[in-house]
Formats: structure tokens, sequence, C-alpha cells
């Protein structure tokens, strides 16, 4: 792998890691319970990528199960959870 | 990371920049969600990561894979046309339930308020 390959991806590593800083920041400081959950929304979609970019990284195409586990269930989750504060209860 | 594959030049060039500039998109979405004041401001900011640094960085995926491979590989696709159909829904749910939360809010205060008024 070449060296500007390498160092991309440890740059875009960086940058993925500060948006999920971001949207760790605004689970744990979010006024209201929905800044909560967009918080975690736009979490599990930067570690998605950042799960990309670690296949990028190492060559291997494992990782791209992981992220499309990742966005699967934390599509779900947010859907249950903004059902969760419409209704009270998540499966009526 | 030295583990990596060797591809051509050309698709290097284009994997980085599209890694950095995918990166640099969501870092840019996911800032809007840290400045803006309201919550109805912010569930627009990391939009732009769910759609153009999605794109960006799978591009990327499908680029770097296609060329160390031999190849065409799409797997990535699967991801991006998921995130992309789910991102609206997602959001226009827990914006629904916010709207809810706020007006059942300003009722209970618009009821506290005539109960203080009345004998």
């Amino acid at each position: 792998m070449s060296t500007m390959l390498a160092w991309s991806v440890a740059v875009a590593q960086v940058l993925l890691g500060l948006a999920m800083a971001c949207g760790t920041f605004r689970i744990l400081r979010g006024p209201r319970a929905q800044d909560r959950v967009l918080g975690f929304d736009s979490l599990y979609v930067n570690a998605m990528l950042l799960l990309l970019v670690f296949g990028v990284g190492s060559g291997s195409t494992l990782y791209f199960e992981a992220a499309l586990m990742v966005a699967l269930l934390g599509f779900v989750s947010t859907i249950a959870l903004a059902k969760f504060l419409l209704r009270g209860e998540v499966i009526e | 990371m030295n583990d990596g594959l060797d591809i051509p030049v050309l698709s290097g060039v284009l994997t980085a920049i599209l890694l950095v500039g995918g990166s640099a998109l969501t870092l840019i979405g996911s800032l809007g969600l840290l400045r803006l004041k309201t919550f109805y401001e912010r569930v627009h900011a990391p939009t732009l990561g769910t759609t153009l640094g999605t794109a960006c960085v799978a591009l990327a995926s499908m680029i770097y894979f296609s060329t160390a491979g031999g190849r065409l590989i799409l797997h990535e696709l699967l991801i991006v046309v998921f995130v992309t159909v789910t991102t609206p829904i997602s959001l226009m749910v827990l914006v629904r339930a916010a709207v809810f939360r706020d007006r059942s809010e300003a009722e209970r205060a618009v009821a506290g308020a005539a109960n203080d008024d009345g004998p």
C-alpha cells in the first residue's frame, strides 16, 4: 500500500473520530431526549463509515459486513427510540 | 495498515481523495450537530454525512477493492442504498415524536396557567 493511501486512511480515521466525538457530546449534553436520540443516530452512521475506512486500511472485506450490520441495527434502534418518545411504548 | 493491498496510482489517488473528502463532509455535518441552536435546526445537520459522506466513502471502498481484486466489486452499493432510504424515515419519525412532545408540554403549560388563574 502506498504511503499516500495510508496517510489518507489515517486522516479519515481522525476526522471520523472527531465526528463521533461530536455525536457523543450531543448524547451526553443534549437538553432533551430527542437530542440524545439524534446524537445516537449520527454516532452510528459515523461508526459505520469508520468501519468502511478500516476495511480500506486493512484490505479485508470482512469489515463491510460489520458496517452493514451496524447500519441495519442503528436504523431499527433509532426507530424504536423515536417510537418510544412518541407513544411511551415500543410495540403496541 | 502495512498489510494493505497494492493498487495502481490513479485509483489510489481517487481512493485517498474520496476517503478524506467524505470524512471531512461527515465531520462538518457533525459539527453542525454541535453548533446549531434548536433541535429542529440540528436535525438537518447530520444528513450531510449520511448522504454525501456515505456515498464518498463507499465509492472509495468500491474503487479500492475493485482495482485490488481485479474485478468489479459493488457490495458497498447496498450500504449506500440502505442508508439513503432509511435516514429520512428515521429522522421523520424522530421529528414527529419531538413535535408531539413539544405540543403536549405546551398544552400542559397552558392548562397549568388556566388552573392558576381560576378561582
